[in-house]
């Protein structure tokens, strides 16, 4: 039986301190799409060494040591596993593709993947996904997380009506 | 504490505090339903708001209680990492990750969540946010300026309108607040017009 989701607002609130104990304790806010890079880095590294190394952007990561060893890595791995708990505990863990009633697999899985490469080239651009930009940066009131928000939503309304079908 | 400030963040403290921030950040995505890509997605179609009321209660709440540390003395506001406002590569970087949210379903954090629920759209997504990660590393070199922050540095709201981080938080707050009343009443709106 799977339970309902909790109150946006209160779920919001829980969120909002989690944001400010990560301010007090790391003196950083959450993010996501840096674990991502530095992992996709690590796995590029094993597979073409000299490549990686010798690209200006990724070559820092592995100044000292594995890129892995970072606290984005560990905080993506935190995340993963917080989702698992509460999810289990709610009776929501099912294996499956979630799309529209009308939306194939197919067409489902595919605007997956490209959905998923312009947010990891566009997070790059912006240092910054929608916690480590928009939320962790929106908290501390800077300038630029507004921009990429506001940017975020924008391009997301305009496209939103041309991949209608994959979820209404 | 700040870790960050005393360079202890690649430390195995560090690395193990960062897991367990990761676990109430997972948790509280959950909590409030962003385990489904569907419901992310429903705030493009003025369904459901739960992105917007989740995003802003979080926001706010921390940037409260941020200023309110700050103003007490407890933390010092200027020792904490945060990324540097640049508006061209920030708004650059938004519209590619909007289309890329509203077509993929996900952003990075959620995605991980959605992962951790078993969906198998959300591993395909993370993989793609690697693919779109490594693509960045391989034009990085040939942007030249225009990453750089001197050439389109802008600094924080309260800099840009000359007041108070209080004050900044306190009028965060009211647009917050009026943009829930605005969201629920859409909300109603769009429910009213399916029964109708």
């Amino acid at each position: 039986m799977t339970r309902p989701f909790w109150n946006p607002y209160a779920a919001g609130i829980g969120l909002g301190l989690t944001l400010l104990f990560s301010y007090i304790v790391l003196g950083t806010g959450l993010g996501a799409s840096g674990g991502i890079t530095r992992i996709a880095a690590s796995a590029a590294h094993a597979v073409a060494p000299s490549a990686v190394e010798g690209n200006d952007y990724l070559n820092g990561y592995f100044a000292n040591g594995s890129p892995l060893a970072y606290y984005l890595v560990t905080m993506l791995v935190g995340t993963l596993a917080g989702g698992f708990l509460s999810a289990y505990n709610a009776g929501r863990v099912q294996l499956g593709i979630e799309r529209g009633p009308t939306a194939s697999s197919g067409l489902r899985l595919t605007l997956a993947l490209i959905g998923g490469a312009l947010t990891g080239l566009g997070a790059r651009f912006a240092s910054g996904c929608t916690s480590g930009q928009a939320l962790s940066g929106g908290a501390m009131l800077q300038t630029g997380s507004f921009v990429f928000t506001g940017a975020c939503f924008a391009a997301a309304f305009a496209l939103a009506p041309l991949v209608k079908k994959e979820w209404q | 504490m700040n870790l960050f400030a005393q360079d202890l963040l690649g430390t195995p403290l560090g690395l193990l505090l960062s897991l367990f921030v990761g676990l109430g950040f997972g948790f509280w995505l959950e909590r409030a339903g962003f385990g489904s890509s569907r419901k992310l997605t429903a705030i493009f179609y003025l369904h459901d708001f739960a992105v917007l009321k989740v995003m802003f209660s979080a926001m706010v709440t921390a940037a409260l209680g941020l200023q309110l540390f700050g103003a007490l003395g407890y933390i010092d506001l200027a020792a904490l990492y945060v990324p540097e406002s640049v508006i061209w590569p920030q708004l650059v970087g938004g519209l590619l990750f909007g289309l890329g949210f509203v077509a993929g379903g996900w952003c990075p954090g959620t995605a991980a969540v959605g992962l951790a629920s078993g969906k198998l759209d959300a591993l395909v997504f993370l993989l793609g946010a690697g693919v779109g990660s490594l693509a960045f590393a391989g034009l990085q070199p040939h942007l030249g300026d225009f990453m750089h922050a001197s050439v389109c540095s802008i600094g924080s709201l309260p800099q840009q309108f000359g007041v108070s981080g209080p004050i900044g938080a306190l009028v965060l707050l009211a647009v917050a607040l009026g943009a829930f009343v605005g969201a629920t009443k859409v909300e109603q709106w769009m429910a009213r017009r399916n029964q109708a």
